[in-house]
Order: structure tokens, then sequence, then C-alpha cells
């Protein structure tokens, strides 16, 4: 009765919908996975792959769509039903227990005693087999983080998957590691379990994959062969062929002093170390740095607004002051604006109303303490011309934070900053989780703050963005820094390149392994 | 001379009886991502409950059944507040303690000064004759033995059952547990009942069996010593023995050093064991490497199911 | 099909809420209070009546209130500071005792010293004891992370046993007939009274007083700001320049200090002499009053007497219903109990929903 047709696709999904309360995250989305295939997933952040993706595996109902596995119908309402059937996912975040070790993290994903009789050994056996070695007895803890996804991808072995859903494999991995698993990927789909790789690095998708569908904003927009094409073709499908051209900006006079040196910045951090940052930013110029998150953004913000005192005071210079050990009031007195990538929690606090979240960075710059008492005159002003100069749709500055959406409060973020007129402004995402017409907003604001004359740092994941505000472009990946190029001389291929942190010899040897 | 030195060391077993009892269970709690800090108005519950059921019956045993029903009863209070309706923990927890403490003192007003069956001392023929050794390791009553077992079986369920892997899933990451399909909630329940049991048996052994009989507040803050020692075993069950004998031998020291004839002023001697938790606290806690790599990482933190 | 009772969350606070739910409070306690008397065999309407309405009715009855809540008053006050900071202060009878200790030892020593110069010794030996109890707590959760709720306890409890060594040993009253408690304090050491010839002493002002300019720091100073901050979002107040370790301190010296001024003006206002028990408890009392007042110094005054009209009622149900003093402890853990329930109103609403079956 639920025989399962031997031959023809193993995966077909047509008219997939979902409807998001702000967005249409999938509009009649269709992807077909054939057997034995490594087939790519691509498009940027927000277009829609995690959410298709997620009605695979049973995360999210699907508003209406219909897919096909193995020939057969099905509904997939929880992660238990697709594992029951033969899917596999490895998250990008992975779901791992710190103080555990690796074959009790794989025992708890397993739901029945029977399954977890002699784990320590097939683990062991699955391990050294499909090239990912582990060792059952570590604690999850001490493991890199590419050992850590080996443990995601063992598991899901374990359970004898058809399909194995990868999200973001790499973003994490060195070059030798990302490497080794190209080699497990390309065995498992050879001996039957097909793999749907998501991933916006191109590189790798046209060295990995044979079949790539390609979304933009919800939909469909192309299904082809990656390795029939030049990444800077699969990028313009992927972006679409409006790469806004940047409006002329007067260009940087070359014996502008810098306002803002990093001098080979080095933080140790449980998260991303960051090894050697450095970087100079003269006054008018905007400096964009992109990357994938994870990569020691957090981390870098943290070291330029103080929240994280740097080993050197030189480390740091804001106008020509050392830095590096002031914490964030004293950076903020001598010229510096930041706004953190959390709006909720850091850079704002969401129960208090706007009139206090202006005090909370303003304090000093704008004069709003007087014998140690806030003066509320003057900060209920503040928070009224940041209101207003920078079109803030809310009741007034006693409207709890809460209360804005998330592009308003941003707005209200970088305007708080902006109308201190600092000399040196380091945002991290500006535009993250904001509507078009709040980013198109911010974005002018960002771009006449330069022309003001003040050194600008951009830390995006957007490259969109990064393309239309800045002079220079640097990539972050793991934790250092490149050396930044000119705007006009950079392509998305180069800075893909850089961002997924592998150089051109690692990925040549990856192609014809 | 030796009747000193082994009156000390049964001494010491018993004073710690009632720590590790209550630090066992308060370990399981906190093991799960939960801190309990009502133990000591869940282990007055259990004194008076097993010390004025045993005088109404005359049976011990049933006292013991009676302080168990009282601690589980007073810590699903606590969860009620504290997991369902997500207060704060810490203040749910003095919640606790100031009213276990009343209540244990209006329902032991007509007990004091009253004598109630005890819990008898095991005589095991020939073991316990065994000078010295004998009473020490032979012959005390049974709670003390229960105290050491539950130890072991609460040690053993975490390194080798499957259940005590899924509490201590729980405890490091709630979110991971609830993205797995654990019911973090129900299992949190669980192990706060578990807590309050023990943490009634161990008030139950102040009133029957350590100095035998009731008064209000008896206790006298072991409750909170209990849970300064599971920080101080830095959450490892084999070194919650090791500071339950210590605190136990701290406890007994002033009339040990009274017995002794030294003439230091007795109330400082009782301070000793209170200022003694606070030194090994600051020694345990200052290594922040140590605390870091073994304190469950949602210690505390309310859970929310995101879904 | 039976209904479900199902949290949701309002996403915002509920401003009718922040002031229904104490109330709501207050009235389940009643309730509760009064099953729980009924259950034991005592008539509960009674009882209730005892505890909260007869200790207004005795003669002096408002001054006995008023005298019994100005060390509530005011050690409310310093812990709805340092709570808002996220700085669990348990131990303030502690702090409480150590201040009354200092004070205490200052009026024995000087007995003859003129008042105005004694009695102000006095008050700021007592502050200076309860800060440096306070201070050591900071101390040791600032540089060796060690958790302020066990150490502030535990010197609660150490303090006690000093106190009790000091009363019965070196400043036990040589005329004192063997009593464990020293010699009364000479007239010049006692606090000024604000009505003569009763126990209305200068803390009864005080309390207020403090209760007030706390409340203004809180809502209108910077430093009030960097605490309120801490306490709702820690890493904004990093973002902002706030020291946590600088706030941590500030909040045990205050709380601290203001548990020792409680103390040694208990000491010097009502007691007259240091015995062995000074604070029957005022140090939990104190934690009750502070969420009652929902953390907010004003609120701390109602609060702090509602809390001592319930530490008489214990008095009045002792003496008049031969119930054990006790019975405010179950009282008051039922309040806490209960406030703590209530709070989540401010932000959830619970809706009966119908039990289905299937993932929603």
């Amino acid at each position: 009765m639920n025989e399962f047709a031997p031959s023809g696709p193993l995966l077909t999904m047509t008219g997939m919908t979902k409807q998001y309360p702000n967005c249409l995250a999938n509009d009649l989305v269709s992807l077909t996975v054939e057997r034995n295939q490594i087939h790519a997933l691509v498009g940027e952040n927000g277009a829609g792959k995690s959410t298709l993706v997620k009605m695979i595996y049973g995360v999210v109902r699907p508003d209406a769509g219909e897919i096909v596995w193995q020939g057969r119908n099905v509904t997939i309402p929880n992660p238990g039903a697709a594992q029951r059937l033969g899917i596999g996912m490895v998250f990008q975040h992975f779901s791992l227990f710190e103080a555990l070790t690796v074959t009790e993290n794989i025992a708890l994903g397993l739901a029945t005693a029977k399954e977890r009789v002699g784990l320590r050994d097939r683990i062991l056996r699955i391990s050294t087999e499909y090239g990912l070695p582990l060792d059952p007895d570590r604690i999850v803890h001490d493991l890199s983080v590419g050992e850590r996804q080996r443990i995601e991808i063992v598991r899901c072995l374990l359970q004898n998957p058809k399909l194995l859903i990868m999200d973001e494999p790499t973003s994490v991995l060195t070059p030798n590691e990302v490497r080794k698993l190209f080699v497990t990927l390309r065995r498992l789909a050879s001996e039957g379990c097909s793999i749907l790789y998501i991933s916006h690095k191109l590189e790798e998708v046209r060295a990995l994959c044979s079949v790539a569908t390609i979304m933009r904003h919800g939909r469909n927009v192309a299904r082809c062969a990656p390795a029939e094409k030049t990444v800077k073709e699969l990028a313009e499908i992927m972006i679409g062929m409006d790469l806004p051209t940047p409006p002329p900006r007067p260009p940087v006079s070359a014996t502008a002093p810098p306002r803002l040196v990093l001098d080979r910045l080095s933080i140790r951090s449980p998260g991303c170390d960051l090894k050697d940052v450095s970087l100079s930013i003269a006054g008018g110029e905007i400096l964009a740095i992109a990357g994938i998150a994870g990569n020691g953004q957090t981390e870098l913000m943290d070291a330029l607004s103080g929240e994280t005192p740097a080993a050197r005071p030189e480390s740091v210079q804001i106008d020509g002051v050392a830095a590096g050990q002031m914490g964030p009031a004293e950076r903020r007195r001598i010229g510096g604006g930041f706004v953190p990538e959390e709006r909720n929690g850091h850079g704002a606090v969401a129960a208090m109303s706007l009139a206090a979240n202006a005090f909370l960075s303003g304090y000093l710059r704008r004069a709003l303490v007087r014998f140690g008492m806030i003066d509320k005159k003057r900060t209920f002003a503040f928070a009224e011309e940041i209101i207003r100069r920078f079109d803030v749709r809310t009741t007034g500055p006693r409207a709890e934070a809460r209360s804005l959406s998330g592009g308003n409060l941003q707005k209200f973020l970088v305007g708080r900053e902006i109308l201190q007129d600092p000399g040196v402004l380091a945002i991290n995402q500006p535009t993250w989780g904001v509507d078009a017409g709040a980013a198109l907003a911010i974005h002018d604001a960002i771009m006449a703050l330069a022309q003001r004359g003040a050194a600008v740092l951009i830390i995006s994941q957007d490259l969109d963005e990064i393309f239309l505000l800045a002079d220079r472009i640097a990539v972050i990946a793991g934790g250092r820094l490149s050396e930044p190029v000119a705007t006009r001389s950079a392509t998305v291929e180069s800075i893909g390149r850089l961002m997924g942190g592998a150089t051109a010899d690692a990925l040549g040897e990856v192609v014809h392994a | 001379m030796t009747e000193l030195p082994v009156a000390f060391l049964v001494s010491t077993v018993a004073a710690a009886t009632p720590l590790l009892l209550a630090a066992t269970g308060e370990l399981v709690v906190e093991k799960a991502g939960v801190l309990n800090l009502g133990v000591e108005g869940m282990m007055l519950a259990g004194a008076i409950a097993a010390f004025a059921t045993a005088n109404e019956t005359g049976a011990t045993s049933l006292g013991l059944l009676a302080a168990v029903l009282a601690g589980t009863a007073m810590a699903l209070l606590f969860a009620l507040v504290a997991l369902t309706l997500q207060a704060n923990q810490t203040a749910t927890g003095l919640a606790l303690t100031i009213f276990g403490r009343g209540l244990s003192a209006l329902l032991g007003a007509g007990f004091v000064g009253i004598p109630a069956p005890t819990l008898a001392k095991l005589h095991i023929p020939l073991l316990s004759d065994i000078p010295v050794l004998g009473p020490v390791v032979f012959g005390h009553d049974i709670l003390v033995y229960l105290s050491l077992a539950m130890l072991g079986a609460v040690a053993w369920c975490f390194r080798s059952t499957h259940a005590g892997l899924v509490l201590r899933a729980v405890g490091d990451s709630h979110d991971a547990a609830h993205a797995l399909g654990y019911p973090v909630v129900s299992i949190r329940y669980a192990a706060v009942a578990f807590g309050g049991a023990l943490a009634g048996l161990a008030g139950a052994y102040m009133s029957l069996a350590y100095t035998p009989l009731w008064a209000q507040d008896m206790t006298a803050g072991r409750g909170w010593v209990a849970v300064a020692l599971v920080t101080f075993a830095a959450w490892r069950p084999f070194w919650l023995l090791i500071g339950a004998w210590f605190f136990g031998a701290l406890m007994y020291l002033s009339l040990y050093v009274q017995a002794l004839g030294v003439a230091v002023p007795s109330s400082l001697l009782s301070a000793l064991p209170y200022i003694g938790t606070v030194v090994v606290l600051v020694l345990i806690s200052r290594n922040r490497r140590l605390v870091r790599l073994h304190r469950p990482a949602m210690l505390g933190r309310p859970f929310q199911a995101r879904s | 099909m039976s209904p479900v009772l199902k949290i949701e969350s309002r996403g915002h606070e509920s401003k009718f809420w922040r002031y229904a739910s104490p109330i709501l409070a207050l009235l389940l306690t009643a309730a509760t209070s009064g099953l729980i008397f009924a259950a034991m065999g005592r008539p509960p309407g009674l009882t209730v009546y005892t505890l909260l309405v007869t200790p207004l009715l005795q003669q002096d009855g408002f001054q006995g209130l008023a005298v019994k809540a100005a060390p509530l008053i005011m050690m409310g006050v310093g812990l709805s500071l340092a709570y808002r900071a996220n700085v669990w202060n348990i131990g303030a009878d502690g702090q409480f005792t150590l201040g009354a200790i200092c004070g205490g030892g200052i009026a024995l020593a000087f007995p003859d010293a003129p008042s105005f110069a004694l009695f102000p010794a006095i008050v700021a030996g007592g502050v200076v004891g309860g800060m440096l109890s306070g201070g050591l707590v900071a101390w040791l959760r600032i540089r060796f992370n060690a958790n302020e709720i066990l150490t502030s306890l535990m010197f609660a409890y150490i303090t006690q046993y000093l106190l009790v060594f000091l009363v019965t040993g070196p400043w036990r009253d040589p005329e004192g007939f063997g009593f464990p408690q020293t010699a009364l304090f000479t007239e010049n050491a006692l606090a000024p009274r604000l009505i003569e010839d009763t126990n209305v002493h200068i803390g009864v002002l005080l309390a207020p007083l403090i209760a007030v300019a706390l409340w203004v720091t809180m809502e209108k100073s910077l430093l009030g700001f960097e605490f309120r901050v801490l306490g709702e979002a820690p890493r904004a107040a990093r973002f902002a320049g706030f020291s946590e370790n600088r706030l941590v301190r500030v909040a045990m010296l205050v709380s601290g200090g203001l548990a020792g001024l409680a103390g040694v003006l208990e000491a010097t206002g009502t007691l007259g002499q240091l015995t062995t028990t000074l604070s029957p408890g005022y140090g939990f009392t104190a934690i009750i009053v502070a969420f009652l007042a929902r953390l907010n110094p004003l609120g701390v005054i109602p609060a702090g007497l509602l809390l001592a009209l319930t530490d008489l009622g214990g008095d009045a149900a002792q003496i008049n219903l031969g119930l054990p003093n006790a019975v405010t402890g179950i009282f008051q853990g039922i309040l806490l109990f209960y406030l703590l329930g209530c709070d989540i109103l401010l932000l959830n609403r619970i809706r009966r929903v119908p039990h289905t079956s299937g993932a929603a």
C-alpha cells in the first residue's frame, strides 16, 4: 500500500506557498530533486530558501502546495515524520549540548532505545567510513565548529537518509574542511543519498552541484547547471540585474587624515577570535566590511564600541586618540557613535521609552545631565528631534521602544547616533529586518553623515547595501580582515570568494577531486 | 581515650546526613536548570510533618512518608509559580522558605517539647560491635544509609541512564532540548518534586533522629548550606559527599572542642560552619573556569517555549 | 473536550494590572489564609481580622504601627534599589545587626558624651557597620564571583552569632543579673523622640524621607537610570558604558547602610540596649515589602505599613487567640507567592481555549 516508486525524481515540490504577517516568504515555489543528485538551492538572505526547506523538514506547514516523495503524495507535519520518510537536515545553527559528549548528543536525537544500541561503535564506524572523524567520547564544548558539524551530519547518517539537506554548511569551515566535506557529500550522493545544498557561495555551488534552483524574493527565478555558468552570471541571476549604480560621491581626498584606525586589533573570544585586524578610514569615507554571520562581526563591533576593551590602547584610535582601553561612554565623548546589530536589549531597552533610549546613548554629547539629575526637558527635546528629523512613525518620545516596528526603531537608533554629531560612526547590519522605505532613509542618512566629513564603518551581510554605500570594501572571515579594495574595482564574484574564505588554489583542487 | 574521636566521627556522619539528602535533591533540580532556594522551607515542612505524624501514629515510617509528601507538595507549589507562571526563581524560592517557616511553626505549635518516636539505630550483630569501625560505619539509623544510597543512585542515573542524560540536556540547553521534542517543563516539574521529596526527608531526619524533637526553625540554615554545597561541589556528586562531611564536621566541632575543654566561646564556634561555607564558596567560585565547565548553562533562566 | 488554560503574551505591560496585581494578591492572600486557619479549626474571619485590623484599634495603635514600620521601610527601600539591579541582598538582617552592634558599641563606650555629639556618632557607626557588611558581599561577588544570595545570608547567621557572643560575654551588663543583654543605653545615646514620652523616635520621620529621596534618585538621576537599565537589559547597560561592578558596589553599600541605619535606630530608639534578638526577621519581611511595592521606593511606604501591620497582628493573634507568632510568617509567605504569581498578568493574559487534538 505504501510502495514508493523506485525510479523517477526523489522529491518534487510544486506550488509551495507560505505567508508570514510581514512578507510572502514563498510564492508558488517549485523544486525537483533527482536521485543520486547534489542539488543546490541558491539565493540571497530573505530569498525564501530557509522557509522552503523548513517545509520539507516539517518545521513549518505550507499554506498551499504539494510534496511528492518518491512518487507518492505526502504531508510532513513534524521533523519526526520527515526523518521517518528518510529526510535528514543539518541546520546552519546547531542544536548541540555543550557539556555533553558526542555520543550523548547523538543519543538525544534518537527517539527509541533500540536505535541507541551499540551507538558508540556505530558512530565510530560511520564517522571513519565517511571521512568525518569523530571521537565519540569528547565533549562538544571542546570541539571546533567543523567537528560540531560532523556530529550533526553523523546524526543524520545514522538514520539512513535518502535526502540530506544542508543549510549553509560551509560558512563556518576552513578551506581544508570544505574539501573533506565535498568528498563525503559526493560519496553519499553516489550511494543513493541525494543532497540538497543551500548556499550563496557561488564558487562552491559551481564546484559541487550538478543542478541549481535559484530563488529571489520568494519565487523561483531559474534552474540551471551551475557548472555551465560563470559566477558572475549566477550572481546576477541571484541578485537580479538591478545592481544599483552608486550615486556619484565626491572622491575622498588622498591626504585626508584618518579618523578611525584599527591597528592589529586582536581579541580572544569564546565565539570567534579577532586576529590582527587593521584598517584606516578617513573623514568623508565609508568603508564596508562584508562577511557571513559568525565570522567575528559581533566581536569587532564590541571592540569598536568599547564594550570589549583592547589589549593595547593604540589598537583603536578615534580622531588620533588611543581609545583601545576606553569604555563606551568615553569613546562617545571623543566622537564615536555606535549602532550594534541587536536593537532589542542591546542598542535599546525594549521596555523603556524612546526618550529614555535617547538618553541611554546621548547623555554625554547632548549634555542631558545636570548635577547628576536627568534633564527631562532636554532629553525629550532630543528624542523629539530624532523622531522628526528621521521620520520615525510613533506616538512620541513617551512611546515604549518595543511598540515601534523594526524599521522605525532602527531609524531612531541610527538617528540617535547621527544627531550626536560623531566624528566616527560604526554600524553593524544597518538595515537588517528593516522595511525598504526605512532602509532607504537610513542609507541616505549615512551618506549625508559621510558627506559632512565623518568616517563611517558599516558591517553588513547585504551585498546590495555594501555596493551602494561603500567607497571601499573589506571582507571579514574567520576573524581576519582582508585588504580593503575600492568598490569600483570589486565585483560580487571577488567579494564572494573572499567571503568564502577559500583561496583560488584550494577551490581549484576541489573542482578536480 | 578513643571515645571522643569515635563519637566525633559518628556525629559527623549524622550531622552530614540532612545536608547530604537536601543537597542531593537540589543537585538534581539544578542539573535540570532550575534554582530552588526554598530548601529550608521544604526541610522544615518535612520536619514537622514527620514529627507530627510519628507522634500521632507512633510509627516513624509513616512519619517519613509524611515528610516526603510534605516536601513534594511544597516543591510543586514552587514549580507552579516559577515554572508555569514564570516568576523569578530566586524570589519564588525565598517565598517558599518564608512560607515553609511560617507553616511549620504554626503546625508545630502544639508539638514543642513533646517527645516522639525516634528512628532506631541499626544494630548488626558482630559488625556493630567492632571497636571504632562498628558504630561509625554500621551503627546508624536507616536514613543515613539511605542518604548515601540516594547519592549513589543519582550519580549512576546521571552517568548511565537515558533519563539522566535527558535531564542534563534540559539543564544544558532547554531550547535545544525543546527543539528535539523533549517536554522541558514536565521534566523540570519532576526534578523539582524529587528535590522536594529529599528535602522533606532531610527535615524528617532532623526531627526524628538528629535532635530529636520539634522546635521552631530547627534547621537553622541547613537548607541554605545545602544549596551552597551544590555550588561548592561544582555540581559533581562525589564532591557533594565530601562537602557534606566537611560541614557536618564543622557543625559538630563546637561541641567537640568544648568537650576538650578549650576555652573558645560557644557562639563563635557555632558560627564556624557558616564561615566555612563562605570561605569554600569563595574558593570554588573564583575558579571561573571550573564553574563554567560544570554549571548547568540554563540555571535559573526561565524557559519560554518558542515553537 | 475540557477547556484548557493557555498563557498568551500581551506584547506590552498592562497599566491596569501594574496596580491591580498587588491588590489582587492581597485579596487572594486573605482568602487563602482564612482557609488555612479554618482548616486548623480556627475562626477564619476573626483571625484575619485580628491580623489586619486589631492592631490599629489598640491604644496608641497608629503610633505602634509607625514605629514598627520605620525599619521595614528603610530596609525595604534599600532592597528595592538592589533588586532593581538584580543584586540579591538576602542577608539584610546581618547588616541590620552589625549596624546595631557598631552603633551600640559606641553608645556603651561613651555613655557620658553629650548627646549632640554622641547620637550622630552612633548613627554614623550604624550606617558604617551596615555598609561594611554589605560592601564585603559586593567585594566577594566582584572579585571572586561568589553568589551574593549565599554570602549575604551566611553573613547574617555569622553576625547573629557575633551578637550573641558580645551580649553574653564582653558586653554583658554586669548589673543585669546574668541576663543576656547589655546595659541600658544612657539617655544621651537614645534616639530623639518625635513625640514626648512615646516610642516614636526620629526613625519614624527619617524612613519616609529616605524613601522619597531614593525614589527621586531612582526616577530622576543618572545613577538611578543606570540601575534601572542594568536590571532591565544588562547588555544595553554595557553599551551605554555603565559599569556593572560599580553599580553592584553601590547597591550593596546603600542597602547595607540603610539596613544598618534601621538596626541602630531600632537599638537606640525602641530597645534601648542590645539583646540576643534584635531583628524579628526584618530582613526577610523587608524582602516582601520590596516586592509588594513592586520595587518602587515610594510604594515601599504603604507596603511597609501593611507588613508592619501584619507583624503587629501576629502579636495580637498570639495574645488574643493563642496562636503562635509564626502565623504572620504564613500570611507573608503566601502574600509573596501570590505577588509573584499575579505578576504574570502584567505581560500575559490567561485564556480559556477549547482543547484541540493534534498539532496547533
